[in-house]
């Protein structure tokens, strides 16, 4: 690479950094309980709570960091904070 | 909406300033141009060559934020580029106290801004140290409780109350418990013409010592508690307020959440300070009819 | 090449210093300025206020900000978003910039600042000297000083062309001496519209703000980076050595006024003794000097326009057959002695052949005045050094020694 005057960057090149390392719990979701109601998605620090076409979700592994807002907030208690194995 | 903060950023987990940045955002759009002074946002976003932002952002230093977005604004104006919002977004450190000249007078010219405070109470990127925004009796690294301290002796400093006597079209406060609030909030300052100010309550899980999962729980109890009123004031008037009703809560209930406040449960004279605190509630669930 | 002035009297007005500066800034076409007043630049700011009341600048905006320190950060924000932009400081207002000076050079955004050189306190004191733009010389901030108010009004649009050429992208700084110039009424030609607009065309950055194409700005470098950054600053630096060079000539070639590229010179061919010297002074120094030539002293003047980036090789070229080389400094390094264009000069005579001695003069503090009999008393003491060698390196001038 050639670094760029200025220390200008382009955009959303955070990317490349996977935060998915960092996890010691991790989100695991059970479908049946879940009512689309989005809080998880919304909230999620890393943008790690991915919408699918059906409505539900799923989790980016890449960069879920394991804070477990998600799993504390959600109201049907849909999702719950399990020990990465490693 | 679309995330418009890239994954991949240095936040800690659970961390408050990435949640408020992506709500502020949210509610932004694409077009918009960001500026954020220095502060555990512009660092844990933007290490050289990596980027977390979706939107073109600036870091300039860390107390002329305001000053460099009135820039912006002053600059589109002469450019003839309408439409793009100006957004300035920084923590409690960089707003409340070393930025706030440039915030005022960005604020008394009118510049057609919108200022979002993340108010963590404290300067968190340089390791929890006191700031201006740090409320009474927390224990931070500059204002350790101690022997003959309770901690940080003052109460926060009251910072939409400032920026309302500017005379704002638009303040308003909100918190990360209530992210649709402040999605709302931030869009509706937006599109007020003239410097408008949205002030976040964003619980810090390092610099406050509570788990990771927490920070909305702490959040909501923060306004619960009537800690944290969120209000909104149109030209001066207050007309708007999140009532909490049935669901108050003791300020105990708050505190005893996070470890910044432990020594109000162990030291002897602790009660006495938690009524204190508790009177600091009271006052603000009377004057906002909470 | 050679610079006979081509200037037609008839287009000469009387206008006062600041007025030129205000004038050849709104001929340069801005689109943001941004200043905070303070004596001796009010002026300037106050000429460009009256220009905007008269819509005399269009596609502009002024900011009244509350202070220097925001003055220049809202220009981080209008140069990075592409807009040409202009400030005015001085003494302590500069100083105060001190942190978002760096800040600019290392964004790369070629803001242009006319700064009226004045002392710096305490004592508070309005007068001239250049410690004020002489303390930041390590910003990374291209400096220029100017000798008259035709000068720096002509110096106005060629900085804005050396900062913004795309190899360069490094703020400038037009230093003219404060009250001397900026208050002095003189006959001069204003900045012309129509050959400006040829010469200085549409600031056209590579890199901006634009939601279109969402760059960030001011990400922070760690160690791995960080070096490369400032080295790159550094060669811009370097090039900008080149780009004054021709941007003066290329100026002459447009306008038929020059000044100077990096340096001047007056009287330098057979001299023995040169005096180098920034500003104002530089007319009191040709006086003296053609007072002496009559006497048949060999008394030449090396006139400083560039001090950043440091114009080496020119000097060196200049000074290397000279007897003696007197510096005079309107600045001083404390702790040093000496006064900066001095200190410098030795430095890049160090490590090379040239042996001739140097000496250096710190004069005019905080606005005393600079006689042409203490001029030609600096010169007499230069002729002793000649025969005697040095006594004293680096003195204070006209000390009062009774008030001590």
């Amino acid at each position: 690479m050639k670094i760029v005057p200025g220390a200008v960057c382009e955009a959303g090149t955070s990317r490349v950094n996977k935060t998915g390392g960092w996890r010691t719990f991790k989100p695991v979701y059970d479908y049946d309980k879940c009512i689309k109601c989005k809080l998880c998605e919304l909230l999620c620090p890393d943008s790690s709570v991915l919408p699918k076409e059906d409505g539900y979700f799923e989790f980016d592994y890449d960069y879920c960091k394991g804070c477990g807002i998600c799993a504390n907030e959600c109201p049907k208690s849909a999702i719950t904070m399990v020990l990465e194995e490693k | 909406m679309k995330s418009l903060l890239a994954p991949g950023h240095r936040g800690c987990a659970g961390c408050c300033d990435a949640m408020a940045a992506k709500f502020t955002l949210m509610a932004a759009g694409e077009d918009c141009i960001v500026v954020t002074p220095t502060g555990c946002l512009e660092v844990m976003t933007t290490p050289y060559p990596e980027t977390s932002w979706d939107v073109p952002w600036i870091h300039s230093l860390f107390e002329n934020a305001s000053a460099v977005a009135s820039g912006i604004e002053a600059g589109l104006k002469a450019l003839g580029k309408q439409g793009t919002k100006v957004i300035a977004m920084g923590g409690d450190g960089a707003t409340m106290d070393i930025g706030l000249q440039a915030l005022s007078g960005a604020f008394e010219r009118g510049h057609n801004i919108t200022y979002v405070c993340i108010d963590n109470e404290a300067y968190m990127n340089t390791g929890v140290q006191r700031s201006g925004g740090t409320p009474y009796n927390a224990s931070t690294t500059t204002s350790p409780a101690g022997k003959v301290s309770f901690g940080n002796p003052r109460p926060k400093k009251n910072m939409p109350a400032i920026i309302v006597a500017h005379g704002s079209p638009y303040v308003a406060t909100t918190s990360l418990a209530y992210p649709k609030d402040m999605i709302a909030k931030v869009k509706k300052a937006i599109e007020i013409e003239g410097p408008t100010y949205i002030h976040c309550h964003a619980p810090c899980t390092t610099g406050w010592g509570y788990d990771t999962s927490k920070t909305v729980e702490v959040a909501r109890m923060a306004v619960q508690t009537g800690l944290w009123p969120l209000y909104e004031v149109e030209d001066g008037k207050v007309t708007k307020v999140r009532k909490i009703g049935n669901n108050k809560r003791p300020v105990e209930e708050y505190l005893k959440m996070q470890r910044r406040f432990k020594h109000l449960f162990t030291m002897e004279g602790g009660a006495d300070e938690i009524a204190k605190i508790q009177a600091i509630a009271d006052k603000n669930i009377e004057e906002f009819s909470l | 090449m050679a610079h006979e002035m081509k200037m037609n009297k008839k287009n000469m007005v009387v206008v006062e210093g600041s007025y030129a500066v205000a004038h050849a800034v709104k001929t340069c076409r801005p689109n943001v300025i941004s200043a905070y007043p303070i004596t001796p630049q009010t002026h300037i700011v106050e000429d460009l206020s009256k220009f905007m009341a008269d819509g005399e600048i269009p596609n502009c905006e002024y900011i009244n900000v509350e202070s220097e320190f925001s003055a220049l950060s809202a220009l981080v924000g209008s140069s990075a978003v592409g807009a040409r932009s202009y400030s005015a400081t001085t003494s302590q207002g500069l100083e105060l910039m001190h942190e978002v000076l760096f800040n600019v050079a290392g964004m790369r955004l070629p803001i242009v600042m006319t700064v009226t050189n004045r002392a710096v306190s305490a004592p508070i004191n309005i007068w001239n000297d250049q410690q004020d733009s002489i303390s930041q010389r390590d910003t990374g901030w291209i400096q220029l000083y100017a000798e008259n108010i035709q000068e720096v009004s002509d110096m106005t649009a060629q900085a804005f062309k050396i900062s913004e050429d795309r190899d360069i992208m490094m703020p400038s700084m037009t230093c003219m001496d404060g009250f001397i110039l900026s208050h002095v009424y003189e006959p001069l030609i204003l900045l012309e519209q129509d050959i400006t607009d040829e010469f200085l065309p549409p600031f056209k950055p590579e890199r901006t703000l634009d939601p279109k194409n969402p760059l960030t700005f001011g990400a922070f470098a760690d160690p791995h980076f960080y070096t490369e950054f400032r080295y790159q600053q550094e060669c811009a630096m370097q090039k900008a050595l080149k780009k004054i060079e021709s941007v003066a000539d290329e100026f002459y070639d447009m306008y038929g006024r020059y000044f100077g590229g990096l340096i001047d010179e007056y009287h330098t061919e057979d001299a023995d003794i040169i005096i180098m010297a920034m500003g104002s002074i530089i007319g009191t120094i040709k006086d003296v000097i053609d007072r002496l030539r009559e006497k048949n002293v060999k008394v030449g003047l090396l006139k400083v326009r560039a001090f950043r980036p440091f114009p080496a090789e020119a000097i060196m070229k200049v000074i290397r057959d000279a007897k003696v080389v007197v510096v005079l400094d309107k600045n001083i390094s404390l702790g040093m002695n000496a006064g900066a264009l001095f200190i410098e000069t030795k430095s890049i005579l160090y490590n090379t052949d040239i042996t001739v001695p140097v000496i250096g003069y710190m004069i005019g503090q905080g606005g005393r005045d600079i006689p042409m009999s203490t001029i030609e008393r600096i010169i007499a003491e230069a002729e002793e050094v000649i025969i005697s060698g040095i006594k004293k390196e680096s003195q204070f001038t006209d000390l009062k020694e009774e008030l001590i």
